[in-house]
């Protein structure tokens, strides 16, 4: 402790004055001042789950910069050109130019391969943590008001990320990348009426054509990064400005935040974390290629690899696209290609069902308080199971996506787990809902019993009568507090049929919807009754009678 | 938004506003917020012993970090950009690579562990709490926004002058129109190009892999051989264009084992022709199966059926793969005998 002061304190004798009169002119001219004063010193709170956010974050730095670094010397042309380099199984072939300058970076400029390594291997990392964090989210409920909007922001960066995603490793123009893009024409081509017109505006014509790398360039480093940009600023001026939720806990309530000040701790934990995950995913592209396009090799429409696969995030709508029976129906010279479009639709829908969650629970519950205590999962078991449903839904179609690694790899029939995916994609989501749901009302009976009868020691005590007891120890208040702090909603009634004045008032359709689903949500099936007072007075004034 | 508010009372009860404040244990109810529990020292905050030792560890972090840093440019310089490595168990990687990675990941490592280790033992680790503030703004506000606002928009007379109003809506209605005509040119319009390719009568099927005419003796029975139209060359401009659509695949099946009677018509003593591109979304199909003959798209695992006129047997394809018809030209050589019947690849609104 001592230290530190001394240190500080040599510190701001020899800087602070220049510091001073620096922050001072800003102030006169921006006003920083009030910014700091309500920010500098801002209280967060301890949770592990709360760094997944951060990775996602600092993924997002680290794919800007090496992604500023990789522009320099990719050229996003599709002329063809024959290849020159050092990489001696590819010399004399004809390659994009796309395609060319990323051999040359991988291969000729040192230190490229680690920095487009790098770069691909964040953006990996980058829509994994956002997957997550938008898990933890959920799964707590810290998406209820007032942070709607901000669920929402973080949504539309997740599905962003995805284009940014797919636009990026289309880019190189390798067999690989150009087979998704083969896909991608498909599909756009499905779309009833406009599909044709859609991807020659698209292509620049017939596919490939030679246009699509320049324009996804485009989109890629400038489009969609940039309103990226504005959309991550945008969420975390809402995190400041809501101030971040926080667990249920002694002296934590909902009008106050525990934790600790920014300024020094989280500057230097959360400042400390960018370098951690920046050098673990320079350590991770040091040792493990990803995307080795020179195997890969360049794009030609008449050949493709066995095993292809999208990157992991695109790979649900891979599963879609595989497992979906091809539908066509003909009339009237006219094709109806439904066993592309209903994939195509099916796409967003599945991200969607997520992203209005948070609005049909406000609905149900009716309740418009600001929330800034975070749920256990367990004491929100309809939400915690509809979550476990929707992975459940997404991990299904990411193995129909990779229906032919899990042939291969598992010496399966293919036939097989295309029929499974078919079958799961309608079960698994109802079966897991059910399955979670019980899980929770499980650990919220087991919580019951532990506020009411204390935690089991592990102790076996032998009675003079010769009966063996286990000695339950109580819990203390701040284990009791922190057990019983959670709300518990009442179902919703529908109200009186008849308004104050007697007149009979007509029952929507609407009204008995969330009367239902209330008491689906918390009906006497859907939570168990937290421990009372009374209770546990009864159960704890009556010692040894176990 | 409701016909119906839920009723408050339907709502769970608010929490107690302890604030944080250390309350003194509520005797009545057990389950009452104690309020912070005291803050517990950590060794480095009452021996100075153990502080030393954490100021030490995280000095030597950024000292390893600062090293790690000249040794990432000493590798630069050193290593030529060409040379790989055995590194178990990894196998022969990037010497350069590897290098610049570890060196840059320990540097960038060792600053956040450091700066971590700091914050964990060094800074203070009181919780301390602070108060939220409702984002609603008080009532007084939300009035005094909506009436200036209702001026506002009163001194615009912009409700009273509906004409003004219609016709600036009118305006920037229509003005976006003007980019969205700007985009007709991103490509030409599709019309039949793609019921088109480059097959016509006595077009020569050329080997993919010799760059030479088939002769119906260099198609074995059990072999697939890919095939494009003669005077196809890489090094046209729209190669990639045409071969999206041209792509062939030659196998002979022995003519008593072909279903189909048109399949069979347009063999040429059991060589038939088949696109090589999947109806499903594009792909090219490489995968034959000589015993049952199926082919397999790898892509998204269509499988049709050569013996039968190319029928879907499994998969997402929604139609058979189109047959070009083939025979053999006075030379000798298989040649087609018109384009497709109907257009290759996936399928589309105007394909009927």
């Amino acid at each position: 402790m001592s230290t530190t002061t001394t240190t500080d304190a040599r510190d701001s004798r020899a800087k602070a004055p220049a510091g001073e009169r620096v922050a001072d002119w800003a102030d006169g001219r921006l006003g920083i001042y009030s910014l700091a004063k309500a920010n500098m010193r801002k209280i967060f709170p301890d949770h592990w789950s709360f760094m997944l956010g951060e990775v996602a974050l600092y993924s997002f730095i680290i794919i800007i910069l090496t992604g500023v670094y990789l522009t320099l010397f990719f050229h996003p042309s599709m002329n063809e050109v024959e290849y020159h380099g050092p990489y001696v199984p590819l010399q004399g072939q004809l390659m994009s130019e796309a395609f060319n300058s990323t051999m040359y970076i991988s291969f000729e400029v040192r230190g490229g391969l680690l920095i487009r390594q790098i770069h691909h291997w964040a953006a990996l990392i980058f829509l994994a943590a956002m997957f997550v964090h938008m898990m933890r989210v959920f799964f707590t409920g810290a998406f209820r008001k007032p942070r709607e909007v901000n669920w929402v922001f973080g949504f539309l960066l997740f599905v962003l990320g995805m284009f940014t995603g797919f636009t990026g490793y289309s880019l190189p123009d390798d067999l690989l990348s150009g087979t998704g893009v083969r896909f991608m024409e498909g599909a756009v081509l499905s779309v009833p009426i406009v599909g044709t017109y859609l991807s020659f505006f698209l292509f620049g014509g017939e596919f490939p054509g030679g246009d699509f790398v320049a324009r996804f360039y485009s989109v890629h480093i400038l489009l969609l990064p940039g309103i990226m940009l504005g959309l991550l600023v945008a969420h975390l001026i809402l995190v400041l400005y809501h101030k971040h939720t926080q667990f249920a806990g002694p002296g934590k309530t909902n009008n106050n935040v525990v934790g600790m000040p920014l300024l020094p701790v989280y500057m230097a934990k959360a400042g400390g974390f960018f370098f951690l995950v920046f050098g673990v995913i320079a350590i991770i592209s040091a040792i493990a290629t990803i995307n080795p396009i020179w195997s890969i090799g360049p794009y030609r429409p008449d050949q493709v690899s066995t095993g292809a696969q999208p990157d992991w995030y695109m790979g649900f709508s891979e599963g879609l696209i595989r497992v979906m029976p091809g539908w066509e129906i003909n009339f009237w010279g006219h094709t109806l290609v439904l066993g592309v479009f209903i994939p195509l639709i099916i796409f967003p829908l599945v991200l969607v069902a997520i992203a209005v969650y948070p609005f049909i629970e406000s609905w149900v519950t009716g309740d418009k308080r600001e929330h800034h205590i975070l749920d256990r999962p367990r004491n929100a078991p309809t939400r915690t199971a509809f979550g476990v449903a929707w992975i459940t839904w997404y991990m299904v179609l990411l193995i129909g996506g990779g229906n032919d690694l899990w042939a291969t790899h598992f010496h399966l029939s293919i036939n097989a787990i295309t029929w499974f995916v078919r079958i799961a994609f309608f079960v698994a989501p109802v079966i897991a809902f059910i399955i979670t749901k019980r899980i929770c009302l499980g650990l919220q009976r087991r919580d019951h019993d532990k506020v009411l009868h204390g935690r089991e020691t592990g102790i076996i005590k032998r009675l003079p009568h010769g009966e063996f007891i286990e000695v339950h120890e109580p819990l203390s208040q701040e284990q009791l507090h922190t057990l019983t702090a959670h709300e518990q909603y009442k179902p919703a009634e529908i109200g009186p049929a008849v308004d104050e004045n007697g007149v009979a008032r007509k029952i929507t359709r609407r009204e008995k919807l969330r009367a239902k689903l209330s008491k689906g949500y918390y009906g006497e099936d859907s939570q168990i009754a937290k421990p009372t007072v009374e209770e546990y007075k009864e159960i704890t004034s009556g010692h040894g009678h176990h | 938004m409701s016909s119906q508010e839920i009723p408050e009372e339907n709502l769970p009860a608010e929490q107690g506003d302890a604030h944080g404040a250390v309350k003194v244990a509520d005797e009545k109810n057990p389950f009452a917020d104690p309020g912070l529990p005291p803050h517990e020292h950590r060794i480095q905050d009452i021996d100075e012993r153990a502080a030393k030792r954490s100021e030490r560890t995280v000095a030597l972090l950024f000292t390893v970090s600062m090293l790690a840093t000249i040794a990432f440019i000493a590798a630069y310089v050193a290593i030529p950009v060409d040379k790989a490595i055995y590194v178990w168990p990894i196998g022969h990687i990037s010497a350069l690579n590897f290098a610049l990675g570890m060196t840059l990941g320990l540097a960038l490592f060792c600053i956040g562990a450091g700066a971590v280790h700091w914050a964990r033992t060094l800074m203070s680790d009181v919780e301390v709490a602070d108060e939220r503030h409702p984002i609603e703004t008080s009532p007084e506000v939300r009035a005094q926004v909506h009436a200036d606002f209702r001026a506002g928009a009163a001194e615009s007379v912009i409700g009273r002058r509906k004409l003004i109003r219609n016709t600036m809506l009118g305006a920037l209605a229509m003005v976006p129109l003007a980019g969205v005509v700007l985009l007709r040119d991103l490509g030409p319009l599709p019309g039949t190009s793609l019921r088109h390719t480059t097959w016509a009568k006595g077009k020569k099927l050329v080997n993919m892999n010799t760059m030479e005419p088939l002769r119906p003796s260099d198609v074995a029975v059990g072999s697939l051989t890919f095939a494009m139209p003669d005077g196809l060359d890489e090094h046209q401009h729209d190669f990639q264009k045409n071969i999206a659509k041209d792509a062939l695949m030659i196998v002979r099946i022995q003519p008593d084992d072909i279903k189909d009677k048109r399949e069979l018509e347009w063999s040429h003593e059991g060589i038939v022709a088949f696109s090589k591109i999947c109806t499903h979304v594009g792909c090219p199909i490489s995968l034959y199966e000589q015993q049952t003959h199926h082919v397999l798209c790898p892509c998204h695992q269509s499988t049709f059926d050569l013996a039968d006129g190319g029928r879907v047997i499994f998969g997402p394809a929604g139609h058979a793969l189109p047959q070009l018809r083939i025979t053999v030209g006075e030379d000798g050589y298989l040649e087609a005998v018109s384009d497709f019947a109907e257009p290759v690849g996936p399928a589309f609104w105007e394909r009927g």
